[in-house]
């Protein structure tokens, strides 16, 4: 059978799949619509996590990302699992307890005051929609490379299937579909990997496969190889970071912090029933990430030991069948700058500009032809990073049925993230500004009725951020985490760790900490972006890690202003007491 | 929980106090009141686990990965520098861990004080 069609065969069982799930589990309530009734077990709670946070980044792009960044990767592994660390142990038993629907909810409350509120939705709805947008181009991706579907339908197929759920189920419909969708995703995303471990090292735990010597007969174990021949290329050894220290560091806390910080991530433990379900199931989640997380670093290793080796001084016409797949789709280019017939691989950009812009036609050996002028570096190849995922079952000639998942995996990334910043969208519409600000009168039927509204529109501005795409969004990811630690993170952490903290600190702290973050990205991403460099940076961090410094600045303005401002009110020192308990019981107070 | 009888003031346009609509599960707590140093004692013992789970968190990833990386290559483990592999995978295996000691030492300290949220043993008690 072609792969065509089991990809076909594979995706429409996922999806009617997951439209059958929202079909059997509609909301009827606001309650089930915001946080699936507060019973989800913790167990599928910690599954859905795991889908809800694993994004068609962490699916398609990650393990490409650190196969070129070799060990400075390491700020994704790190960041983007060492944050539920710290949602476990700092905001996930608490905000439980609290009891309410959304993040704003909480900042609202606790701080006693609808500005308050209002800044967290905007916050909220800012980070979302940025996320949001890449979520639905890598639909789009994944159907135009795997079907050949013009992207703008594949984006609408995409958008028809999370509104089917997402309006239809709300929390409730889409927590059993990221059930599902974690289920098809990390079976999709271990398969290959397994395979190509066997593969290269005779080992089929890739985590340990990573660290065992290559099944060629030289004995030599896979990274040393692979330090060898990089360097040999011109490379960088793989296993030595490039980036600087405290540049590696700010950027680990702002992920770790603005991982923490994320509103989708922290709603999802708004639906267990108990204050330690919602310990147990960051655990879960923790767990069930660390499984795609652990292997990606092996993957990425893997795939360039097995790039290098197949490509570097191969000829054209010999090299494996996928390179000419792959070049077909545009992922690869290959121009024969020095007249050989014969691959050079090495460091720097092959042509200028960077990016393949293919002309009509072919060259000597069968290429594509290219329209971008040469550079004076021998390298010939351009890559795209996503191919180390997307051409592993081709690379480690695996059979279609394997390409087929990894598309369906893909979609189930892509698919369940969304959905998830869909739902806190529409969820701080309906709930923060309609029923807790402007509109305080409407019944729960109504609400609903908003909500549902709220996650329609929601669906089809992100549909039209995929369509469309904004030449920005590749540059803006770095807001989503940064503004994330900047505002929320502390404005939680403080709420629940320190009793004094009143409105006008949590508000001028998230202010303070906001402004200057997005300040500093827009300032080198888009005002200034030739001075985005070392030399011109704030102690040296960049922009994806000046989070870190917005969020010390942010406590700081807090803790200065709250000093001096009068301490929340009673009411809310008591709110505080109550969520420091796990249990229904009351604190007796002493006023 | 409707039983607050302080006076709402402050409630106008500016800001509307809702009681909770997603209380946790019952645990056969309710109704229960704990004295204000209890409660304290508890509150102190949770910081204290939290800090030090915190400090294996900041020395597994900060520490061992990133600031000292380039001393730990110089031992190995298998094919692995070790400092690589804390960088990209032994901090992970250590996060996972954390978690689930907290778990396992805070339903200690739930039942030590009395506060465990499950409904069963708290029906025991």
């Amino acid at each position: 059978m072609s792969v065509q069609f089991l990809t076909y065969l594979f995706v429409g069982l996922t999806f009617s799949l997951y439209i059958g799930i929202a079909i059997w589990s509609r909301a009827g309530t606001t309650k089930e619509f915001y946080v699936a009734g507060g019973g989800v077990p913790p167990l599928l709670n910690g599954m859905a996590t795991a889908a809800d946070w694993m994004s068609a980044a962490s699916f398609l792009s990650m393990a490409g990302i650190i196969a070129f960044m070799g060990r400075d990767g390491m700020v994704y592994l790190m960041g983007w699992t060492g944050g539920y660390v710290l949602l476990a142990l700092l905001l996930a038993p608490y905000l439980r307890k609290f009891g309410e629907f959304t993040v704003p909810d909480f900042v609202g409350e606790r701080y006693y005051s609808s500005a308050a509120r209002v800044v967290a939705v905007v916050c909220l709805i800012f980070v979302s929609f940025t996320y949001v947008a890449g979520q639905m181009r890598g639909v789009g991706i994944v159907f135009s490379q795997f079907l050949n579907i013009d992207i703008t339908y594949g984006v609408m197929v995409g958008m028809g299937v999370v509104f089917i759920y997402a309006v239809l189920g709300g929390m409730k419909g889409i927590t059993y579909t990221q059930v599902a969708q974690y289920c098809v995703l990390i079976f999709a995303f271990l398969v290959p990997a397994i395979f190509i471990s066997i593969m290269m090292t005779g080992n089929p735990v890739p985590q340990l496969g990573f660290g065992s010597a290559l099944s060629d007969g030289s004995g030599m174990y896979l990274l040393d190889k692979l330090d060898h021949v990089l360097v040999d290329l011109g490379f960088a050894e793989y296993t030595a970071g490039q980036k600087s220290t405290i540049d590696v560091f700010a950027i680990t806390a702002a992920l770790m912090v603005g991982t923490a910080g994320l509103p989708h991530v922290i709603v999802r433990f708004f639906t267990v029933p108990k204050v330690s379900d919602a310990r147990l199931s960051a655990g879960y989640a923790l767990v069930f990430i660390a499984l795609l997380y652990t292997t990606a670093p092996a993957v990425a290793a893997f795939a360039r030991a097995n790039f290098v080796s197949e490509i570097h001084n191969s000829q054209y016409t010999e090299v494996p069948e996928w390179f000419q797949s792959w070049e077909d789709v545009g992922l690869l280019a290959w121009s024969d700058k020095n007249g050989d017939g014969v691959i050079q691989y090495g460091p720097g950009n092959a042509f200028s500009p960077a990016k393949p812009q293919f002309v009509e036609g072919r060259g000597a050996h069968g290429e594509r032809l290219l329209a971008n002028g040469a550079t004076s570096s021998v390298n010939e190849v351009y890559v795209d990073r996503d191919i180390m995922v997307l051409a592993n079952p081709e690379i480690a000639r695996l059979p279609n049925w394997v390409i087929a998942l990894v598309a369906a995996g893909g979609l189930a990334a892509a698919l369940s993230t969304a959905a998830g910043l869909l739902l806190v969208i529409s969820t701080s519409v309906s709930h923060d500004l309609m029923r807790k600000t402007f509109m305080p009168s409407i019944t729960d039927k109504q609400e609903l009725l908003y909500a549902r509204c709220a996650a329609a529109v929601a669906i089809v501005i992100a549909g039209l951020f995929g369509i469309f795409p904004p030449a920005f969004v590749a540059q803006v990811v770095a807001f989503a985490f940064g503004l994330a630690a900047a505002s929320f993170f502390p404005a939680i952490l403080m709420g629940i760790f320190y009793k004094r903290m009143n409105r006008e600190g949590a508000i001028a702290g998230m202010v303070s900490g906001l402004t200057f973050t997005f300040l500093y990205i827009v300032w080198f991403k888009f005002v200034s972006p030739e001075t985005n460099s070392a030399d011109h940076w704030l102690f040296g961090i960049s922009p994806e890690g000046i989070g870190t410094v917005g969020m010390v600045l942010n406590f700081a303005v807090a803790f200065t202003v709250a000093r001096f401002t009068a301490p929340p009110p009673d009411h809310v020192q008591d709110l505080v007491d109550d969520i420091r308990i796990p249990t229904g019981a009351r604190v007796a107070h002493k006023h | 929980m409707s039983d607050d009888p302080r006076p709402q003031e402050g409630e106008s346009e500016i800001y509307s106090h809702d009681e909770a609509t997603n209380v946790v599960a019952p645990s056969g707590h309710e109704g229960e009141v704990l004295d204000e140093d209890k409660a304290k004692a508890y509150w102190q013992a949770n910081i204290a686990l939290v800090l030090k789970l915190l400090a294996v968190w900041f020395l597994a990833s900060f520490g061992a990965g990133i600031l000292l990386g380039p001393v730990l290559d110089g031992f190995h483990l298998f094919g692995f520098k070790l400092g690589f592999w804390f960088a990209q995978q032994g901090s992970i295996y250590i996060f996972v861990a954390l978690i689930f000691i907290y778990v396992w030492r805070m339903k200690k300290l739930e039942a030590r004080f009395g506060l465990d949220d499950s409904p069963e043993e708290g029906a025991v008690k």
